[in-house]
């Protein structure tokens, strides 16, 4: 059964509008479907109060809330424990996490990392100030000409280096493409070394199990999930946790602190210093209750249907090049292209005067881009929420936007 | 009123100046990293006068636009007056309505130009900042 996008588009306020935005730049922030901004509304209206602290009731129910979040979570990507789910800023911050704790701890001079070519600066950053904090090396798994990964050439990696950890991301935010993770995880095992997802785009396109693919640590926003801004997730194997050191310092990460010094916490509280984000959570909360109310397989078959119908549009209009698989059904989230002889920035902003939403530029992933030889693209991204009368739009505008930019 | 005014799609299809300059005295570049426009300017000064002006360079419209007009503009200008140009005058000279996102494209030009100048007097380049005048309080 295909996900009836009406209803769907009627749970969202900004969608309900009498010219609602065509928004196909989902893989940057989701909308929020009200569902959500309703969760957050009432616990600031009826219940807003501090976690963890005190004997009264709201905090007894905003604890208890916060908490029920950490299970839904937990339960959402198939985490054994509900301890294992830590709750940070966003994706971002929970990639930090593990490069300042267990990598801090555990890495030496000369040990490895491996990345791939198909990361966001998020899932490369932390790593390049870990190999300046720690001489440890960073090293890349090549990409193709479509993007996906060359997995020979982590074979060769693991082989030759101290690999003590591999960054990947679940699907790439640029080319839609998507890494065989339950195999890299393998391999990195059987070498010795962990593995971390960047699922900020996968958990919101396809099913994720930690158990299923086994990885060690599992990163993503809320925001792009159709939760709040303002968290993200880590989930980590609670053997890992156990012998990580605190990330921040504060309130709530300790269990005792005298004149001379503190000892922390258990997880997750260890790495959850000061207040936490709590109308985030249950935000987030009611995000995921909100996706759990379609299938996977709808879901999945709807984007596709509308993967299939731009990727068709997009191929058959003169110099376009579409970045990454040639297959639609190689791909998943995004298209990212070039025009030739415009500038996505210009595309961009004039198809924006037509409530036309895409994004232009590196996307965060510059490493990427220059390896496949364009400085910039502009990227067409879905939701469950979009249709194919916006693809239609979509053409219409490019159509016109490139009759006035074409030289 | 239009981003993608005539003026602008004018120079963007169609650049004046552009090319590179045999004798230049200054020869400088400058990039808005953020959405990969590049601007470098060669500039041939005679008599305290721009005699020679030329640029190349990549980018979107509003960027390459940007410096063409400029350039047209600057074509025998005295270099006192070049150093007197502000962001002011540079929207005046591309007329269009130029918001929060596209500012830095508009304003490569005048970045570029500055920063020519200052190295022309030995002087330190300015950053961003100080083109675009945001005040860092
Ligand atoms: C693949 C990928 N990883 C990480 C991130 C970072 O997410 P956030 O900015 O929410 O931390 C993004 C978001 O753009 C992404 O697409």
């Amino acid at each position: 059964m295909a996900t009836n996008t009406p209803d769907v588009r009627s749970q969202f306020t900004a969608l309900r509008m009498k010219a609602p935005p065509v928004y196909l730049d989902c893989a940057a922030t989701a909308q929020t479907p009200d569902a959500v901004i309703d969760a957050m509304d009432e616990y600031y209206r009826t219940y807003c109060a501090n976690v963890h602290r005190g004997m009264h009731g709201l905090t007894e129910r905003a604890t208890l809330a916060y908490e029920e979040a950490r299970k839904t979570v937990a339960s959402f990507v198939g985490a054994m424990y509900t301890s294992e789910i830590i709750f940070t800023k966003n994706c971002t911050e929970a990639i930090n996490l593990v490069a300042r704790t267990w990598a801090e701890e555990h890495l030496q001079k000369g040990d490895t990392v491996v990345l791939s070519l198909l990361e966001h600066h998020s899932n490369i950053v932390p790593w390049q100030q870990l190999a300046t904090r720690k001489g440890v090396h960073v090293e890349w798994i090549p990409v193709d000409k479509e993007g996906k990964i060359q997995t020979g050439e982590i074979d060769a990696i693991l082989q030759r280096a101290t690999v003590k950890l591999v960054c990947v991301t679940g699907l790439s935010n640029v080319t839609g493409s998507r890494p065989d993770i339950a195999s890299m995880t393998k391999k990195a095992h059987d070498a010795g070394a962990l593995i971390l997802v960047d699922a900020a785009q996968l958990a919101v396109h396809h099913k994720v199990d930690v158990q299923e693919i086994d990885c060690d640590f599992l990163t993503f926003s809320g925001h792009k999930l159709y939760g709040p801004t303002g968290i993200g997730v880590l989930y980590a194997k609670r053997d890992l946790l156990r012998n990580m050191p605190p990330f921040l310092g504060g309130g709530m990460m300790i269990q005792d602190v005298t004149m001379e010094g503190f000892t922390p916490a258990e997880s997750p509280a260890r790495f959850e210093a000061g207040t936490p984000p709590i109308a985030q959570a249950i935000g987030l909360k009611a995000a995921i209750e909100w996706l759990s109310g379609y299938s996977w397989e709808e879901m999945e078959a709807h984007e596709q249907t509308l993967m299939t119908a731009c990727m068709r549009v997009l191929q058959r209009m003169d110099g376009v090049s579409v970045i990454g698989p040639h297959s639609a059904t190689e791909r998943s989230g995004c298209i990212s292209f070039t025009v030739d002889g415009v500038h996505p920035h210009d595309l961009t902003d004039l198809l924006g005067q037509e409530g036309i939403a895409l994004r232009a530029g590196h996307h965060c992933a510059q490493p990427l881009h220059k390896h496949l030889g364009v400085p910039a693209t502009s990227r067409v991204s879905f939701g469950i929420y979009n249709t194919e009368e916006e693809i239609d739009l979509l053409e219409k505008g490019m159509k016109k936007a490139l009759d006035i930019l074409k030289i | 009123m239009d981003l993608y005014a005539e003026n602008i799609l004018d120079h963007y299809r169609d650049p004046r100046h552009k090319g590179v300059l045999a004798n230049a005295d200054i020869t400088h570049s400058e990039a808005n990293i953020s959405c990969g426009d590049e601007v470098t300017l060669h500039i041939r000064i005679e008599d305290n006068r721009i005699a020679d002006i030329a640029w190349e360079g990549t980018g979107c419209a509003i960027s390459q636009a940007g410096i063409s007009i400029l350039c047209e503009e600057l074509h025998g200008m005295s270099v006192h007056d070049a150093t007197a140009l502000t962001k002011e005058d540079i929207y005046e000279l591309l007329g269009i309505p130029v918001g929060p996102r596209r500012f830095k494209c508009a304003l490569l030009c005048l970045h570029t130009l500055k920063n020519a100048l200052h190295i022309c007097e030995g002087e330190p380049v300015q950053d961003w900042l100080q083109t675009v005048e945001i005040e860092d309080e």
